[in-house]
C-alpha cells in the first residue's frame, strides 16, 4: 500500500486530479538512475519545453508544519483546560510592564505562566520570575518571531497547573507574529497611545488576527495628540469584531476590565 | 521579515516530499500567495535564493500566482473584491467586512527532477 495516502499499488498517477503521485518498486532500476518515467519520455507536463522532468501536484499550506505543531500545542492546553494568550505589539508597547502587573493581581487566584519571546537577553523573564510566576525565555536569535514550534519545547520545560493561564508574550514586532499560530486560544494585541492610531491600518494583519485590542498607557492621553475614538473606528475597519479595552499599567486604570476578560475566557473553557 | 521563515517552511515541505515523491531537486516551484497574505513578493524572491542556497531547490524559478483579496460584506451580503485588508466595501463603503479569499499561502506544484 502507499505510504503517501494509503491508496492501493497501481493505481498512480491519474492526470488532473488532485490525487497525483507516482509509485515506484523499491528495485526499479529506474529510480535508482534517477529517471523517473521508464524511458517513455517527457513527464505528464503541462509547462511546454520540459523533458526527464516532472510535475509534482502538492498543494500544501507554506505554514502547515507550523500549523501542525500549532494544533498539538492547542490540544494539550485544551485537554488542560489551559487559557492560553498570545500577547503582540510593537516594542516599547509597555507588554511586559502590562503583564507583570497582571500576574501580580492574579498570583493567587489562578496558576500562571510564562513564555517570554525576545530576540536576545533574558531580562523580560527575570522581570515575570521576579513577580514569582514561573517563566521561561526563548531568545529567537534573528528570528522575529516564536513560532509554534518553540512554544511546544518551551512548555515542555514549564510547569504549568491545570485549568490556569499561559501567557505567550512574543516577540515585539506588529508584522510577523500575525501570521504564526502558536496554538493560542487568543492573540491579544497591545497599542500603547503614545503610538499612532494609525497603526491598525499600517499594520492591518496583526489587528485581524487579535480577538482584543488592549489599548495601554492611557493615563498619558491628555498630554497626546491621540484620537482615541479614530484609532478603536480604524482597528475595526480591519477586523468588525475586535473587542477594545482601554488600559494603563502604570495607574491600573481598566485593570479590572482586563482581569475580568481573561476570567470569562478561562471560565469558557470549562 | 517573516519571508524567509516562509522559505524555511517551503524548504521543509520539500524536503520531506522529496522523500515521499522521489525526486532530488526543484527546478519550478508554482506558489500562491494571495493579495491578503501579508507576504511581499519582492521579500519573498529575494529570501528564497538566500535560503534555497545549498539545498534541493537550489536555483528553481518561482511562478507565484497572487489570487485577489475578496471579502464577504455584510451589509450588501455579498462577495466583493477588495486591495488591502482596511478597504471599504466598494458597494456600500462599510466595514462589516469577512476575508473569504485571497489570503492563500500554499506550494500548488512543483517542477522536479
Amino acid at each position: 500500500m502507499c505510504t503517501v495516502c494509503g491508496c492501493g499499488e497501481g493505481q498512480a498517477y491519474e492526470e488532473g486530479l488532485d490525487h497525483h503521485h507516482e509509485h515506484f518498486p523499491p528495485n526499479d532500476e529506474h529510480v535508482q538512475s534517477g529517471l523517473l518515467h521508464y524511458g517513455h519520455g517527457p513527464a505528464h507536463a503541462h509547462a511546454p519545453g520540459l523533458s526527464q522532468a516532472r510535475m509534482v501536484k502538492i498543494e500544501q499550506d507554506i505554514l502547515s508544519k507550523n500549523d501542525s505543531y500549532a494544533n498539538a500545542n492547542r490540544a494539550r492546553f485544551n485537554r488542560d483546560g489551559v487559557l492560553s494568550i498570545n500577547l503582540v505589539s510593537s516594542p516599547g508597547s509597555g507588554k511586559t510592564s502590562l503583564l507583570t502587573m497582571t500576574l501580580e493581581r492574579l498570583a493567587d487566584e489562578l496558576p500562571l505562566a510564562v513564555i517570554e519571546g525576545d530576540q536576545q537577553t533574558s531580562n523580560d523573564a527575570e522581570r515575570i520570575r521576579a513577580t514569582g510566576v514561573a517563566a521561561i525565555q526563548v531568545n529567537t536569535g534573528k528570528g522575529c518571531h516564536l513560532d509554534a514550534h518553540m512554544v511546544g519545547h518551551a512548555m515542555d520545560k514549564l510547569p504549568l497547573a491545570k485549568q490556569g493561564v499561559l501567557f505567550i508574550e512574543n516577540v515585539g514586532n506588529l508584522v510577523c507574529p500575525a501570521a504564526f499560530d502558536l496554538g493560542e486560544a487568543h492573540k491579544v494585541v497591545i497599542l500603547s497611545v503614545t503610538e499612532g492610531e494609525d497603526k491598525p491600518l499600517k499594520y492591518p494583519d496583526m489587528f485581524a488576527a487579535a480577538d482584543l485590542m488592549l489599548l495601554n498607557k492611557i493615563d498619558l492621553l491628555p498630554y497626546l495628540d491621540f484620537d482615541l475614538p479614530r484609532c478603536i473606528e480604524y482597528a475595526r475597519r480591519v477586523n468588525p469584531a475586535i473587542e477594545v479595552l482601554e488600559v494603563s499599567a502604570s495607574s491600573g486604570e481598566g485593570i479590572d476590565q482586563w482581569l475580568d476578560w481573561l476570567r470569562r475566557h478561562r471560565q469558557a473553557l470549562m | 521579515m517573516h519571508e524567509v521563515s516562509i522559505c524555511e517552511g517551503i524548504i521543509l515541505l520539500l524536503e520531506e516530499q522529496a522523500v515521499v515523491q522521489h525526486f532530488q531537486q526543484v527546478k519550478t516551484l508554482w506558489l500562491e500567495i494571495g493579495e491578503l497574505a501579508g507576504v511581499e513578493l519582492e521579500a519573498l524572491r529575494f529570501s528564497f535564493e538566500v535560503v534555497s542556497r545549498g539545498t534541493l531547490a537550489e536555483g528553481a524559478r518561482l511562478e507565484i500566482q497572487q489570487p485577489q483579496g475578496r471579502v464577504w460584506c455584510q451589509d450588501c451580503t455579498q462577495s466583493v473584491p477588495v486591495k488591502t485588508r482596511y478597504d471599504a466595501c466598494p458597494e456600500c463603503g462599510g466595514h462589516q467586512l469577512q476575508v473569504c479569499a485571497g489570503d492563500e499561502l500554499r506550494i500548488k506544484e512543483l517542477e522536479v527532477v
